[in-house]
């Protein structure tokens, strides 16, 4: 039976952004997936052999996306 | 304690594990990043794309009748299937998804309390396998756009005290400082929210762990910024996504009677020309 197994949940800062990384593990692999906590958008998701793996990938591709952020103009 | 109004439209996570054999039951998982299905879903659970199968992708609009009919066909959902929705971000498009079926009618659909995020956290079962289901020939009996606005009903009734409105997305986007939640593509021109609306962020209606808040908590959220169940309340956001999470609150957690969702929300008020905007908090 697969399920998620070390279900884990931590808030940081990224670019100034309050966001949540969450990883867990199915079957063989890591995922990890990063929200800003407000207003709750997925921003990242990826997968790698370890937790430690998939996080870094989503923290890289989530900073990415939030320095193509704009403001009002 | 208080119930909730409509306690039926609401599953746990326990109930959707002790049911997701029955054979009236289907099981649809409908996310925001619509990648998250296929690492791992409720088995049994169908996986909708809300990009391409739950709206219009030729003109912007919901999703036809006759799609839907098929989708639910496909789906294995016949018109007394009791379907149970969920999906990632606190069920923000499992809601948008029960919006659609509610205006066609379909009778017994019901949103997972605390969606993916919740049946993950408990380490419940997924699988990867997609299922295999007997096509159906669901027909649609009824369509009532009653639970949606357009732009012309809130510029009719924008200024009226009986009218609530209710912009659910962030406080950034709200004052202007921000066109689109951080990561997403902006897709507006302009900044701020329509006049006299109240900024009630979608996510305080839930908790930590992805459920609803209890209704004390809700109402006091709801009421405390003069949204009362007297009003005619619309609710928008930036593409009519989270303000449905919050239609789907008030209408039937709450029981207000007259609620409805401006699916055209921020990108078609924000992008008119001409259009009156107010900005700050």
């Amino acid at each position: 039976m697969m399920r998620a197994d070390d279900y884990r949940v931590v808030k940081q800062e990224l670019a100034g952004l309050q966001v949540n990384v969450t990883s867990y593990k199915i079957g063989d692999s890591y995922h990890c997936h990063i929200d800003n906590i407000d207003p709750g958008a997925t921003i990242a998701r990826t997968e790698g052999l370890t937790r430690e793996e998939a996080e870094l990938a989503a923290l890289a591709r989530a900073l990415e996306r939030l320095k193509a952020r704009h403001g009002n103009r | 304690m208080q119930s909730y109004s409509n306690p039926e439209v609401l599953v746990s996570t326990e109930w959707v594990d002790l049911h997701r054999s029955d054979p009236n039951v289907v099981i649809a998982e409908v996310d925001v990043d619509t990648s998250a299905y296929s690492e791992g879903h409720i088995p049994g659970a169908v996986g909708w794309n809300w990009q391409t199968q739950l709206c219009d992708v030729v003109r912007r609009d919901i999703i036809s009748q006759s799609d839907l009919e098929r989708l639910m066909s496909n789906s294995g959902i016949g018109n007394t299937t009791t379907l149970i929705l969920y999906g990632d971000n606190n069920n923000w498009f499992a809601a948008w998804a029960f919006w659609q079926l509610k205006m066609y009618s379909h009778k017994d659909v019901r949103i997972m309390n605390g969606g993916r995020k919740r049946w993950l956290a408990e380490g419940r079962e997924v699988t990867r396998e997609l299922p295999a289901r007997t096509k159906s020939g669901y027909k649609v009996l009824k369509y009532d756009q009653m639970f949606r606005a357009f732009r012309r009903q809130v510029e009719d009734e924008m200024k009226s005290p009986q009218t609530a409105l209710v912009d659910v997305r962030s406080g950034d986007e709200y004052s202007g400082t921000l066109l689109a939640p951080p990561g997403l593509p902006e897709t507006c021109q302009r900044g701020g929210h329509i006049p006299g609306a109240k900024n009630i962020p979608w996510g305080l209606a839930c908790n930590e762990d992805g459920t609803f808040k209890s209704p004390q908590e809700l109402e006091a959220i709801y009421a405390g910024k003069g949204v009362t169940s007297d009003k005619s309340v619309i609710a928008y956001c930036r593409i009519g996504e989270r303000s449905s999470h919050t239609w789907f609150v008030l209408k039937y957690l709450l029981g207000y009677p007259n609620v409805r969702n401006y699916d055209g929300s921020w990108t078609e008020w924000g992008n008119l020309v001409g259009a009156p905007v107010e900005r700050g908090a």
